[in-house]
């Protein structure tokens, strides 16, 4: 969720009226914002960097508001203010609509089909006659920014680039080259760099490398020129010194350069009706029925009561007189609206979620629990009734838990690994319970002996059978750990496992145990436990390697089964 | 000082005084009003740590006795007073060390209590000096006999009457370093509520040959110490969070709500995200927040119809909706991950559903999810997912409202508001505040909302179904039942297990 910083003052005074911050914290609460704390430039670097470096900041006090993803009308103060002054009925839904040149011709983009090997996207719109104030400079900066975060996915989407339109001339031609033959010189710098160049300078750039890699292996980079073939920019990294606007600037030529055509849309979209009167596409019309909102947010409204519902959410709305039929304008600047039911949302919120009654469905059905869980629940109750207390392990492990540790190669475990863990410790979903218990146990080595610990859950298998490729296993596992082994310990949680699942000792039908090799167990010490003539898991000693591995020191059982054949 | 005394003391004191004891109650029974123990002491000659030795093992037989502890001033002879009990005070003797032809006065002073005796003596006017004697001065009797008034008063307190002497004169005893006062502690004792002269031995439990003789019901058996702790049963524990889901479990069961299969923590994209119309683009699809796999990489087989009708709504739009307008790819939604949520299983489970003839359905799921997030004191990168699904014609937003009041109830959260939110699959999204008594403010405590169109219709869900759905953590509420501040201490090996051992049971709602 993305999160604005919006001076408070600022904001009060284009809200026309002040308020607590409890009353703004309520008004936020209604329209589905947050306001996530109240802070300071001041303690924003006190905080971060220590007391000293924050005596110069700023102590205006600053608002942190929580927006909600698919919100980018609201990631700026100038959205912000509009979305809640409609929606206190302080000011109307604004209605945006494209205006030509005075003089000349519409700017034209030329993309040619050399960017299709990159960046294949890119629209463009001006801004004219902008009055920049410091504030709405900085507030038109912090949304390219905000936008760049969320929406573009940080350039790899959308890349914004805005030039004072006075200092360069159309029409711009839109194109991609090899890096060597580009050389400009970028924003902020005093000479030229060819692309090339540019990308090892920035390599060190705390702000700019995160996008390098963007492009940085294409053989063609994007590149924008003026019709003079000065360069605009060269997204999604950098834009050109030459035509960098100011807040003397007073038209504003934007471009979107994209991967994903849509969204530059959006993001083209916003930049302009935050900023501008003007607007390069028309509003749509949608019309959907009264009956509809009020039968799936469960009220009982006018269609005319709808409409000012509506209305105060941006959306511009009259009932048509035909029916309950309701006639809703859609703005550029709400591209979430995709389907009658975003409608709908709104229509609920304006209403006031709280003020809806809350009814209770009247459906009439049976629960049932999973047989596998239902079994687990018994089990786990009885198991801890036979003196072992149950812990609790991540399904995520490294390796070496399940393997090297335990004796065993990693290719024999049939394991899941994962392709992008932060740490050794989400490499593999965990094949056994076993380690878990075992490093519970290291963790808890103060406690008086015996430590006697059961775990009943699930492990991963890859399973070709199954679509994904993998299965979850049910299991059992149980350790005791004291000054002596204890297997007849562990052999006698084993017999009270089979006695509470109703298996009698015996071979055939029954179950029985027999001596079976596995190197995690001390060799003489380990058998295989026998459930009508299948193998379900095993029990033993643990080999003093293990013990050793496991940062462990005393001898210790342990048994592991599958519990899904006894269902 | 009233003694400290051990039980083996007290019982050897018992054995060895047992004649004492019997003296005792005999000298309480007589008495009309109790006795003190000093004075028992006294009269039966004995110390008077006996006396209080006998009354505490009395006191541990039960109500024979009351022994109330009280302090008095006493007086003492020092051992200068106790010298002068045995032998006069010194100028008694001074006086009857002068033979009648009397002593010359180096003589008398060789003697070593010839120098203050005689001054006292001489105060006293019981001897003359004669200074005209030849070879010095010489002591002479000058009265025929004496009183010692000072041997008299010791004598007295040494007895223990302190009576007979009056302030005055104790004070000038203890000036005079003959006497001191202490302060005594004593039991004052009378008869208790099952006063006997005779005593039997106490046991200190019932025995199976006292129940088969039915001796019991002559014996006395000792009190038992109900201030000490009972000693702790040899027992497991079921572990904390465990208990929470069992009862969220018990809750949905409560509810109606039949438990879904979530036995597989690997998921596709296509049932974890496509399916419930989340972009391909979506951030919540990228390596920094979801957990890849590189063995098995890829799912390989979906319902193609199915497919083909997520595929259409994501990138065409469709069933009303304008979709996402984007290149939807099968080799995205192809790529196992670990599920994010559970709703992966919901998904499932609703499209299976949909293949038959519709009824309604109430379903839920406590299980794990995974996020390869950032961790911290209150975030893993696995946790337990709590969720609630209902499908049936005609849901509003308000049987949503409903039905998370109902459900909250039940874990003993009464007060609720709503915030507008936003998810990709629910439209609308509510995010469940409750107001929390003792941090006096509204936290969240669930996300909740009605499934968007794009993903019931496509599954092949009757138009006029709607799904409400709400999800919550299950470590959260469990950190604040049991008031853990870290995860770590509840989830994974890092457990306290003196924590697990130590957990009460779990009612939430109380």
């Amino acid at each position: 969720m993305p999160t604005v910083g919006i001076k408070r003052d600022l904001l009060f005074k284009a809200l026309g009226r002040t308020y607590t911050d409890e009353e703004f914290d309520e008004l936020c609460f209604e329209f589905g914002l947050e306001l996530d704390e109240i802070t300071s430039e001041k303690e924003i670097v006190s905080r971060e960097q220590g007391d000293t470096k924050a005596s110069d900041a700023s102590d205006v006090i600053l608002y942190k508001i929580d927006v909600p993803a698919n919100r980018y009308d609201l990631l700026c103060l100038e959205g912000l203010v509009r979305g809640l002054q409609v929606f206190k009925n302080k000011l109307e839904a604004p209605r945006y609509r494209r205006i030509s040149p005075v003089n000349g011709d519409p700017q034209k983009l030329i993309i040619t089909k050399e960017t299709a090997a990159v960046r294949p996207f890119a629209v463009a719109a001006v801004l004219r006659n902008i009055t920049f104030t410091q504030e709405r400079y900085d507030s038109f900066i912090e949304l390219q920014e905000k936008l760049h975060q969320n929406i573009c996915r940080k350039r790899s989407l959308v890349a914004i680039g805005t030039h004072d339109l006075d200092t360069i001339s159309g029409p711009f031609t839109y194109t991609a080259k090899p890096p060597g033959d580009i050389s400009f010189k970028p924003l902020n710098q005093t000479k030229e760099y060819t692309a090339t160049e540019l990308m090892s300078l920035y390599k060190t750039d705390s702000h700019l490398r995160h996008y390098l890699h963007i492009i940085e292996d294409k053989p063609v980079y994007p590149i924008i020129y003026d019709s003079n073939g000065i360069v605009l920019s060269m997204p999604p990294i950098i834009n050109g010194d030459h035509s960098k606007i100011t807040l003397q600037t007073k038209n504003v030529f934007i471009e979107c350069t994209a991967t994903d055509l849509t969204k530059a849309k959006i993001v083209l979209d916003m930049m302009v009706t935050m900023f501008s009167e003007y607007c390069s596409q028309p509003f749509t019309k949608e019309k959907l029925s009264g009956e509809f909102i009020n039968r799936k947010v469960g009220i009982n409204e006018s269609t005319e009561k709808i409409a000012q519902l509506l209305t105060r959410m941006c959306l511009l709305s009259r009932a048509t007189g035909v029916g309950d039929e309701i006639e809703v304008e859609i703005p550029p600047t709400r591209s979430d609206v995709i389907h009658a039911c975003d409608i709908m949302e709104d229509a609920a919120i304006a209403y006031g979620f709280n003020n809806i009654t809350r009814t209770t469905p009247r459906a009439y059905t049976v629960a049932n629990q999973f047989p596998l869980n239902k079994l687990t629940e018994l089990l786990r109750q009885d198991l801890a009734a036979a003196g072992f207390t149950e812990a609790l392990n991540f399904a995520l492990c490294s390796e070496e838990d399940i393997a090297d540790k335990l004796g065993k190669k990693i290719s024999e475990t049939r394991a899941a690994h994962i392709s992008n863990p932060k740490t050794a410790e989400f490499q593999v979903a965990r094949t056994t319970l076993l380690p878990g218990l075992l490093k519970t146990i290291a963790a808890n080595r103060k406690m008086p002996l015996p430590l006697k610990l059961f775990e009943v859950s699930d492990v991963v298998l890859k399973d070709e059978t199954k679509d994904v490729g993998a299965r979850n296993s049910r299991r059992f596992c149980a350790v005791y750990y004291n000054k002596s082994p204890g297997f007849e310990v562990i052999h006698g949680l084993l017999d009270r496992t089979m006695q509470l699942l109703e298996v009698k000792s015996a071979r055939g039908e029954g179950y029985h145990i027999q001596a079976a090799d596995d190197s995690t167990f001390f060799p003489g010490r380990c058998a295989e436990i026998i459930v009508r003539g299948k193998t379900v898991g095993r029990l033993g000693v643990l080999h003093p390697d293990v013990i050793n591995r496991f940062e462990l020191t005393m001898p210790c059982s342990a048994m592991e089964i599958d519990i899904e054949p006894f269902l | 000082v009233p003694p400290t005394i051990s039980q083996h003391e007290m019982d050897h004191l018992l054995m060895a005084d047992s004649g004492v004891v019997e003296t005792l109650l005999q000298r309480i029974e007589k008495a009309d009003d109790g006795v003190d123990s000093l004075n028992v002491a006294a009269s039966l000659g004995v110390d008077h740590q006996v006396i209080v030795g006998a009354v505490k093992s009395l006191q541990a037989l039960g109500d024979i006795i009351s022994a109330d502890l009280r302090s008095s001033k006493h007086w003492e002879l020092t051992v200068e007073g106790s010298e002068i009990a045995e032998q006069g005070s010194h100028e008694a003797r001074v006086f009857s060390s002068i033979p009648l032809e009397g002593l010359a006065q180096s003589e008398l002073m060789k003697l070593s209590f010839g120098k203050i005796g005689f001054s006292k003596a001489m105060s006293n006017k019981w001897i003359r000096v004669d200074k005209t004697q030849e070879g010095g001065p010489r002591i002479f009797r000058a009265v025929e006999n004496i009183e010692d008034q000072v041997r008299e008063k010791l004598l007295q307190v040494q007895k223990g009457n302190f009576s007979q002497l009056d302030e005055k004169e104790k004070n000038e005893l203890k000036k005079r370093k003959l006497l001191s006062e202490v302060t005594v502690k004593s039991y004052w004792i009378t008869k208790g509520s099952s006063f006997s002269t005779t005593i039997t031995k106490q046991e200190t439990e019932l025995t199976p040959e006292m129940i088969a003789t039915g001796s019991w019901k002559e014996k006395k058996f000792k009190p038992y110490n109900f201030e000490a702790m009972g000693v702790a049963p040899d027992c497991g524990h079921l572990h904390p969070l465990m208990k929470v889901r069992t009862q969220f479990r018990q809750i949905f069961l409560e509810m109606g709500f039949t438990e879904m299969p979530t036995n597989n923590f690997i998921e596709s994209s296509f049932w974890n995200f496509d399916s419930l119309f989340q972009p391909q683009q979506h951030p919540a699809r990228d390596q920094h927040d979801t957990f890849f796999l590189s063995d098995p990489a890829l799912a390989h087989e979906f319902p193609q119809d199915y497919l083909e009708r997520v595929k259409k709504v994501h990138s065409e739009g469709g069933f009303g909706s304008q979709g996402y307008k984007y290149d939807w790819k099968i080799e995205e939604a192809q790529k196992n991950i670990l599920r994010t949520h559970t709703t992966a299983v919901s998904a499932r489970m609703l499209y299976k559903l949909a293949q038959q003839k519709f009824t309604p359905v109430k379903y839920f799921s406590i299980d794990r999810v995974f996020r390869n997030e950032t961790l911290d004191a209150t975030h893993l990168a696995e946790f337990h997912q709590i969720e609630g699904v209902v499908a049936d014609y005609g849901l509003t937003l308000g049987d949503l409202m409903g039905i998370l009041h109902q459900f909250f109830t039940k874990l003993g959260i009464t007060k609720l508001r709503f915030k507008p939110a936003y998810n990709p699959y629910t439209e609308p999204s509510m995010e469940v505040f409750s107001y929390h008594e003792g941090l006096k403010k509204w936290v969240e405590v669930g996300n909740s909302g009605v499934f968007r169109p794009e993903m019931l219709l496509p599954m092949g869900l009757p138009e006029d179904v709607s799904v409400i759905a709400w999800g919550l953590s299950l470590e959260r509420p469990t950190m604040i039942k049991y008031g853990i501040n870290n995860i770590r201490e509840l989830v994974g090996h890092k457990v306290n297990l003196q924590m697990v051992y130590d957990g009460p049971i779990c009612r939430l709602d109380s």
